[in-house]
């Protein structure tokens, strides 16, 4: 079974190849067949390889499925192969199983769109792409697949392409994500000029007996390292490169949830977990990644507070919640931040899809302030939402707090101020969730009334992933229980793939037992405590929202417009490099180049039409000039005599 | 007898030019089948040329289906044609071209038609010649040969201001080409000197032992030549102009072939008989490609006039060719030789998009399109992939060429060559800016001029040659090895001729790459 690995990014990419070419020609329930079917093959060639491979010993659990040389050139190569180790099977089983479970729910949710059989190539094409990503077995594959989802994320976020909003933000997507794609390139080139590789087993080998032969300058893994984290901040949306995640919300919903918070934004958490030795022996970049994952989890979370658009809301709490991830591989606890990329695939793609189905029932109204009371109205999508609310607010014994633990503990351990960070930005979490929860689906109705009375639960084929998805969140948590003996099974699976980084990190020894109880304690104290607030804020005593508006305005405005950050962003470089241009442009190609050019030409002409009066063709004049001449010449030689 | 007896490469180079003279003998009034004529004999040209790449040898390094008959016997001029793994791809994509150019005229040129495939045909043969000729004079022929009839086709069958950009592409090249031919003459004489006979013969001229001062001489008058057809900054401004006026076929062949023939020329005679000129000139070089990489970028952004953008991109992209050359790497040179076709390809089928475009409108301005997704899909779906593959992205051609040309220059061990590809992998982040703008205010949007509602999408002849680019687009992206394996030989060769002369104390090009891999040869 191993063999046909390659089989598993193959099938979607069939599929987008059908409904590109031809979807538009055949009928809309093909386009579905061929969309999910594919995907779901995957799903189950994923599932037969999973199981095939935990019969292994831990220690054989690798595989490689080489297919050609892609590109080679001196003693540079780079191939089309595949690999499979605990990371990667991990990975293609989130990636296909909610993948699988989206392509679903898109059915109902984009039943009506005329666009159906484009949405279905482009969302097959992003399920190749990821795949590609999360399988290849080298730097400049991965690069592919990294590559090729930041198109997809372009094409999907821009699906509603009519509406400029939305190119708009496929277009800034795609260009923030090639500034931080610039360093990542640079990041592999330098890998190839060190190692003389980029296939990732040989790099990762070599790489201990480099160090120990002092045949690699630390400072360079440093450089490496943070090149490739560059990258990571642009496709993981992490400061300073965010600012185009928020934005990506004009696509429809489903992408949000698939491209947008399951999957391909935590390409970078998986894309530094790979690089995970490189890192371990880079320990100042590390705690770049730290810093920089624990500030954006804080940051993020608080912007999101005071949204009031349910999708920008989830959108910032993408951002935070893969700054925890990136917190996890910063402090060294590469499994948490993987299993918590898993628990958050499953409950942050339920909380999209849940906003989606609210959306669908009040004709894509996204502004909480204007809803309130679906809870009747629509039971299934209300619990179901509730469970990804406290699933991701790490409440016991959803999914998000066995992953959210994990972290925290990790962070502790490395140093209280990046906990401390770490427990603030849960705080903010649980609150401003349970903000939307209540805003959303408790209290009194503030929808008009004419859209109020067509308020209705989604139909079957979106309920289905929603439960699905919710049972994942209820549940998924169990795969990485602390403390208990054999109760980390994610945490041990993963191990061989990040046992040689930790022991060099130090992080062999395991903690406290009654610290690591108290820090669970206190992470759900303060869980509960967001919520408590969030119950008085939006239940309770709901002129305390517009109380604290009043109270400190500044503070409010400068959160509620995030910071001003795209402002500063416009002002600094877009427009200065707009600007520039033009001046390259007008002055320097017009001006200056051309009006060289021309000046030559005229210069030419002018003299040309001096010279033209010389040749008068008059005898007399040019009798005159050979007299002149001749006097010159001659008084030149006089002149010399003398000398 | 086998093919290889056959002397093949003349056939390709003369088949174009042969077939223009029954043109001639046509009343003009018959368009399709003058038409149809040249497309036979383009098509035909293009068969016959790959009979060269079947019988390439892929692990020589030496010039294959040499011809070489005496001219002028006395001045030791001869026809003496060749191709080696440089010039086999330029060659190629001249051939591929050639019937992409009949086709998207097909339409677009109502007036002349005869004149016009006349012209065609014979620019092939002079392009052909080009990339082919093994003797400096014949070089010299064919390189002013194609010339004129480019002159006609910008000057004839262009828009408005048609003999301003004709009379400025003219003049720019011919200043250029003449300081080569004093050059070349005074290879000539020189050779006469230091071997004792007069030979024309580029093999022969390869092993001239010449003084740096006068390399560094030579490599400037050559240099010239080529850095204002490639064209470098700040030797670019005729290009824009030329091809705003071009019609259709005309810039396609402008940046798909012609361009190339300013590139090719550094390969062919600046680097293996200026070589330490060119070692040392190299910083000098990459100031210009990067400088051409970041400025065309960041000019393109601003153009409202379509087929401006792409000329200004144009400048981008040869600038990373110029950059990968000048690496003096395998995969620095590879990847520059590779970016040519890609760009042949990629940017020739930008322009045959704006033709589509001009043909149905009658207008370039990027503020007169928006919205044409709707109205064109399939139009919008191949003018994406083209964008891509514009932009360099991965799966596609581009990025096999840019990514070569970065590494390459990235372990080159000239002076500068780090910071000269940490500065040109940042102008594929301003390509995806103004690609993806134009794409954005030309397809995306809703339809704001009432006349954009009734553009009519591709036809059958418009598939037809717009596929073929596609396919080769793609295939470059995912299997490169096609292109870069019977270059390798040729590539290496240039290589060895550099570092030898690095040997010589001058710097230690190739120490990188060695370290990493022991040797390669």
């Amino acid at each position: 079974m191993l063999e046909y690995i390659w089989l598993i990014p193959a099938l979607p990419l069939i599929g987008f190849i059908i409904n590109g070419i031809i979807g538009f020609r055949i009928r809309k329930h093909v386009v579905s067949l061929v969309g999910c079917g594919t995907v779901f093959i995957s799903f189950l060639i994923a599932l037969m390889v999973f199981r095939e491979f935990i019969l292994l010993d831990p220690e054989q659990r690798f595989f490689q499925k080489i297919l050609y040389t892609w590109v080679s050139s001196g003693s540079f190569n780079a191939s089309i192969g595949f690999q499979l180790d605990p990371l990667s099977a991990v990975m293609s089983l989130v990636v296909t199983g909610v993948g699988f479970i989206i392509h679903v729910y898109s059915i109902g949710y984009m039943g009506h769109d005329p666009g159906y059989p484009r949405y279905f190539a482009f969302l097959n094409l992003f399920m190749f792409s990821m795949l590609i990503l999360i399988l290849a077995n080298n730097f400049l594959l991965l690069f592919v697949g990294w590559e090729a989802v930041g198109l997809c994320s372009y094409l999907l976020i821009g699906f509603w392409y009519e509406k400029k909003s939305a190119a708009d933000a496929g277009k800034k997507a795609f260009i923030v994500n090639r500034v931080g794609d610039f360093g990542f390139i640079i990041g592999v080139i330098l890998i190839f000029y060190t190692f003389g590789t980029v296939e990732f087993k040989s790099v990762f080998e070599k790489l201990p007996g480099m160090i120990k032969a002092g045949a690699v300058d630390p400072f360079l893994l440093t450089v490496i390292c943070l090149l490739l984290f560059a990258g990571a901040t642009g496709k993981s949306a992490q400061i300073p490169l965010y600012v185009w995640l928020p934005d990506a919300m004009e696509g429809p919903t489903p992408v949000s949830a698939l491209i947008h918070a399951a999957t391909m934004v935590t390409a970078g958490v998986y894309m530094v977990s790979r690089s995970c030795i490189i890192f371990a022996y880079a320990p100042y970049a590390l705690d770049v990644v730290a810093f920089i994952g624990a500030l954006t989890a804080l940051f993020a979370a608080s912007i999101g507070l005071v949204q009031n658009d349910i999708k920008r809301v989830l959108a910032y709490s993408t951002i935070s919640q893969i700054g925890y991830m990136f917190l996890a591989c910063g402090v060294g606890a590469f499994a948490a931040g993987i299993f918590h990329l898993t628990t958050h695939a499953f409950f942050k793609a339920l909380l999209f899809l849940g906003a989606g189905s609210v959306m669908h029932a009040i004709e894509g109204e996204t502004d909480i302030t204007k809803m309130g009371g679906l809870k009747e109205k629509m039971p299934i999508t209300h619990i179901t939402f509730l469970i990804g609310a406290l699933a991701i607010a790490g409440i016991f014994p959803f999914a998000g707090f066995f992953s959210k633990d994990a972290i925290l503990a990790g962070a502790f351990e490395r140093s209280p101020y990046l906990w401390f960070m770490g427990i603030s930005g849960a705080m903010l979490t649980s609150f401003y969730m349970f903000r939307v929860v209540f805003l959303t689906f408790y209290g009194e109705s503030r929808f008009p009334h004419e859209v109020s009375h067509h308020i209705h639960e989604s139909p079957p084929v979106m309920l289905i992933p929603l439960i699905t998805l919710g049972i994942l969140s209820i549940i998924g948590g169990f795969i990485g229980i602390p403390m208990i003996e054999g109760g980390n099974r994610i945490g041990e699976f993963l191990d061989p793939v990040f046992h040689n980084a930790t022991t060099i990190l130090g992080k062999a020894h395991h903690e406290d037992f009654l610290m690591e109880v108290m820090l669970i304690l206190i992470s759900l104290i303060i869980a509960l405590g967001g919520i408590y607030l969030a119950v008085m804020f939006y239940l309770k005593k709901t002129y305390l929202p517009g109380y604290f508006q009043e109270k400190i305005p500044s503070a409010y405005r400068l959160i509620f417009n995030k910071y001003y950050v795209d402002e500063i962003y416009d002002y600094l470089f877009v427009n200065s490099i707009k600007s520039f241009s033009i001046w390259l442009w007008e002055f320097i190609d017009t001006v200056i180049i051309d009006g060289a050019v021309n000046g030559i030409a005229y210069l030419t002409r002018g003299i040309g039409s001096i010279m033209r009066r010389i040749q008068t063709g008059f005898v007399q004049s040019y009798a005159l000039s050979i007299i002149i001449g001749a006097f010159v010449i001659l008084a030149y030689y006089l002149f010399r005599i003398r000398m | 007898m086998g093919i290889r007896d056959l002397p093949i490469l003349s056939i390709v180079i003369f088949m174009p030019l042969l077939g223009s003279l029954p043109l001639f003998f046509v009343k003009k009034e018959r368009v399709e089948f003058i038409r149809g004529w040249a497309l036979f004999v383009t098509i035909l040209t293009f068969f016959t040329s790959l009979s060269l790449y079947f019988n390439f040898d892929q692990n020589s390094a030496n010039f294959q289906f040499q011809e070489r008959i005496s001219w002028i016997h006395e001045l030791g001029i001869s026809y003496h044609v060749g191709i080696d793994g440089i010039s086999l791809w330029l060659l190629l994509l001249t051939t591929f071209l050639g019937p992409i150019t009949v086709l998207c005229s097909w339409s677009a040129i109502m007036e002349r038609v005869r004149d016009y495939m006349i012209c065609l045909l014979i620019l092939e043969t002079g392009i052909l010649g080009v990339f082919s000729s093994l003797d400096l004079f014949l070089f010299y022929v064919f390189w002013e040969s194609q010339l004129i009839p480019m002159y006609l086709l910008i000057g004839i069958w262009g828009s408005q201001n048609r003999i301003y950009a004709a009379l400025k592409f003219v003049i720019y090249t011919m200043a250029g080409s003449l300081m080569m031919l004093v050059a070349i003459m005074y290879l000539y004489f020189y050779h006469k000197n230091q071997a004792g006979f007069f030979s024309m013969n580029l093999l022969d001229l390869y092993n001239l032992n010449i003084p740096y001062s006068i390399q560094l001489i030579l490599f400037i008058a050559f240099f010239l030549a080529f850095a204002f057809k490639v064209p470098m900054f700040p030797f670019h401004t005729w290009l824009p102009d030329a091809h705003v006026e071009a019609p259709t076929a005309g810039s396609v062949i402008l940046a798909g072939i012609l361009l190339k023939m300013g590139t090719y020329g550094f390969l062919r005679f600046n680097i293996p008989m200026f070589t330490e000129a060119s070692i040392n000139l190299a910083p000098f070089m990459y100031i210009l490609a990067v400088t051409g990489i970041i400025y065309g970028a960041l000019v393109s952004m601003v153009q409202p006039d379509l087929k401006k953008l792409v000329a200004y991109s144009s400048v981008s992209h040869l600038g990373f060719v110029m950059l990968g050359i000048f690496a003096f790497t395998v995969q620095g040179i590879q990847g520059g030789i590779l970016q040519m076709v890609n760009h042949g390809l990629s940017t020739g089928a930008l322009f045959l998009i704006v033709g589509i475009l001009y043909e149905r409108r009658h207008t370039r301005l990027i503020a007169h399109f928006g919205g044409l997704s709707r109205v064109i899909p399939r139009f919008a779906a191949i003018f994406m992939i083209v964008t891509l593959s514009s932009i360099g992205l991965p799966g596609l051609n581009g990025f096999v060429g840019e990514f070569l040309i970065i590494l390459g220059t990235f372990i080159s061990s000239n002076p500068y060559s780090t910071i000269a590809a940490i500065i040109a992998a940042s102008g594929v982040i301003f390509a995806a800016v103004y690609m993806l703008w134009m794409f954005q205010r030309v397809m995306f949007g809703v339809v704001t001029h009432e006349e954009n509602r009734y553009i009519k999408d591709l036809n059958l002849r418009e598939f037809a040659y717009l596929i073929p680019v596609l396919l080769f687009i793609i295939w470059i992206g995912i299997y490169p090895a096609t292109f870069l394996r019977p270059m390798e030989g040729s590539v290496k060769g240039i290589v060895v001729t550099v570092e030898k002369k690095m040997g010589k104390g001058n710097s230690i090009v190739f120490a990188v790459d060695k370290r990493i891999t022991g040797d390669w040869r």
